[in-house]
């Protein structure tokens, strides 16, 4: 993913000349192309979130379109006040992207992993929330965002993820991003976890004969209300699977609406993470088996 | 150079009289840093639209001093006085802390050590577009103890902002205790000097002062402009008194004041 945003943001930013990218000391070489392209709008703002998001925020005031660049819990809790106070409360215009969301960085520790970004952004007023799920979705995610001339958080997975999409496509914020259509069952897939729901959607036919629908999540704010009304009434059950904790989560964004609307809450099932620092779980596949976020784990959820 | 006593006296006389109607704390930040920005928008910033690109930009980081920024925007004819007589009433855009929804506030302020990153991208955006205007932020001393100003103040030397001025209210008060005491301040100067900026030291309600300061041209790095205030200035009992961050003038006193700044 985070190749995708590299090459997307750089093709924007050619013929889009209020883009700057401002980076936290981080991505040696990934954007080269850019700085090659554009040197008068990049800035590595060096290991400072703080004063990184106040810049973006200051620029925005100026006229620019601002994208901030760095590892997910340091562009998101470390600098949270500035994007509170600088970004969301004047609404403006810049874009914070989080890399190596959720376990991409399992191996890294704790203080890598990002399993509440969702929850604690998710309480900031104007602050879209946006979940890409393969390259693809990243490349149009980011386009919609700039687009969108508004406080923007975008949620990345780190590089490698597997590609669903065949092939680009234009992103409305706030819709979900339909991958397979199906019956009875639903899945909602929170960005990076794509890849492990087809899976297991796959698992499901081949084992069961199971014909589940699945659908990208797109946006976490603002929710797919329509979407999610039918959904609540075409399906017997309804999935929600994500690299994150379950506090403040995208399943709890979806139990909240579904509770607001006095919608069978029954329906849903979170597979989401334990409220824990999590250590020694090297890879991000093992810790996704140890968190039951594998697709096997899905697939039994699935099949209960 | 006139020292605008009478259009100051004014001013300090309204401050003390719109923070009395809306029983609001930081009487005596706002009387501090009054002379400052009463100078910068009477007689040095150019706006000739609020929404001007070209305009010259101020933050007012010590956001707790709004008193002191309303009333110098009244003075310069970007508030009306039915607006300003608002402050602190329900429904009025005039808070306690500067909204960035009342135009002609670039952000928002109140939590201490925003300011200058936001003004550092100001600068940065301007000086990219070859906009040839002053971006100005003016900090408390107390605020000096936010990391995030320090993180700000390397990016802007790095970048070679000499587009941007900071100016730090140095009246040697935070709200509990002298602020050289709470936290290691001093040498406030040197230590900006070392961040590679380019510093002043001045008495912060001398207008000569600070007029010359802030026309001098720091090539290619920033500018601060460290201003040795009293907090509570213009008023003899609440100089240098840090009793009055939080207390408001009863009625007697209101006739001393009233005296001493010939109202």
């Amino acid at each position: 993913m985070r190749n995708a945003f590299a090459k997307e943001v750089t093709e924007l930013a050619k013929d889009n000349t209020k883009i700057v990218l401002l980076a936290g000391d981080i991505g040696n070489r990934l954007f080269d192309r850019f700085k090659e392209q554009s040197p008068q709008r990049f800035y590595n703002c060096g290991i400072a979130e703080a004063a990184m998001t106040g810049i973006a925020a200051g620029m925005a005031t100026a006229g620019y379109t601002p994208i901030t660049y760095t590892i997910t819990p340091f562009n998101t809790l470390r600098c949270l006040e500035q994007i509170k106070l600088d970004i969301c409360y004047p609404n403006l215009p810049v874009t914070i992207v989080g890399t190596g969301a959720g376990l991409s960085y399992a191996g890294l520790g704790a203080t890598h992993h990002s399993l509440d970004d969702i929850g604690v952004m998710r309480t900031l007023p104007n602050l879209q929330i946006l979940v890409p799920g393969d390259a693809i979705e990243v490349s149009a995610c980011l386009r919609a965002a700039v687009e969108s001339g508004r406080p923007t958080y975008i949620r990345l997975g780190k590089k490698g993820e597997p590609i669903i999409h065949d092939k680009d496509f234009t992103y409305k914020i706030g819709r979900v991003i339909p991958i397979k259509s199906g019956a009875r069952h639903l899945i909602i897939s929170v960005g990076n976890m794509l890849g492990e729901s087809m899976v297991a959607v796959e698992k499901a036919k081949d084992k069961y004969g199971l014909d589940t629908e699945i659908v990208s999540m797109g946006s976490v704010y603002p929710l797919d209300k329509k979407f999610l009304k039918n959904a609540f009434n075409k399906f017997e059950r309804i999935l929600i699977v994500e690299e994150h904790g379950f506090v403040g989560g995208a399943g709890s964004a979806v139990l909240e609406y579904a509770y607001e609307e006095k919608l069978d809450t029954k329906k849903l099932t979170s597979i989401a993470c334990a409220k824990s620092f999590l250590s020694g779980v090297g890879s991000q596949e093992n810790a996704r088996r140890k968190l039951g976020l594998d697709s096997d784990s899905i697939l039994a959820k699935l099949t209960i | 150079m006139s020292d605008f006593k009478t259009a100051r006296d004014f001013g300090r006389f309204k401050i003390i009289e719109i923070t009395r109607a809306a029983k609001a704390a930081h009487l005596a930040s706002a009387l501090s840093c009054y002379d400052m920005i009463y100078y910068l928008y009477n007689h040095y910033m150019k706006i000739n639209a609020i929404d001007d690109p070209k305009r010259d930009r101020f933050i007012l980081s010590k956001g707790h001093a709004a008193a002191a920024l309303y009333v110098s925007m009244y003075q310069a004819s970007l508030l009306s006085a039915e607006e300003l007589n608002s402050f602190g009433s329900i429904g009025s855009i005039l808070e306690e802390h500067p909204s960035p929804k009342l135009n002609g506030i670039e952000t928002a302020s109140g939590s201490l050590g925003h300011g200058l990153a936001v003004a550092v991208g100001m600068a940065l955006a301007n000086k990219n577009k070859n906009i040839k205007n002053n971006n100005i932020v003016l900090m408390g001393d107390g605020e000096q103890n936010e990391g995030s100003v320090w993180e700000a103040a390397l990016f802007a030397s790095a970048n070679s902002l000499d587009n941007l001025t900071g100016i730090i209210d140095y009246n040697k008060w935070q709200a509990t205790d002298r602020s050289n005491e709470v936290l290691a301040l001093n040498p406030l100067s040197s230590k900006w000097e070392s961040f590679g900026w380019q510093s002043l030291e001045i008495n912060g309600h001398d207008l000569n002062a600070f007029r010359d300061a802030l026309n001098f041209k720091a090539t290619g790095k920033p500018k601060i402009i460290v201003s040795h205030t009293i907090k509570g200035k213009g008023i003899s009992f609440m100089e240098d008194d840090n009793n009055w961050h939080y207390r408001l003038p009863n009625e007697e006193e209101m006739l001393v004041i009233a005296r001493e700044l010939n109202q």
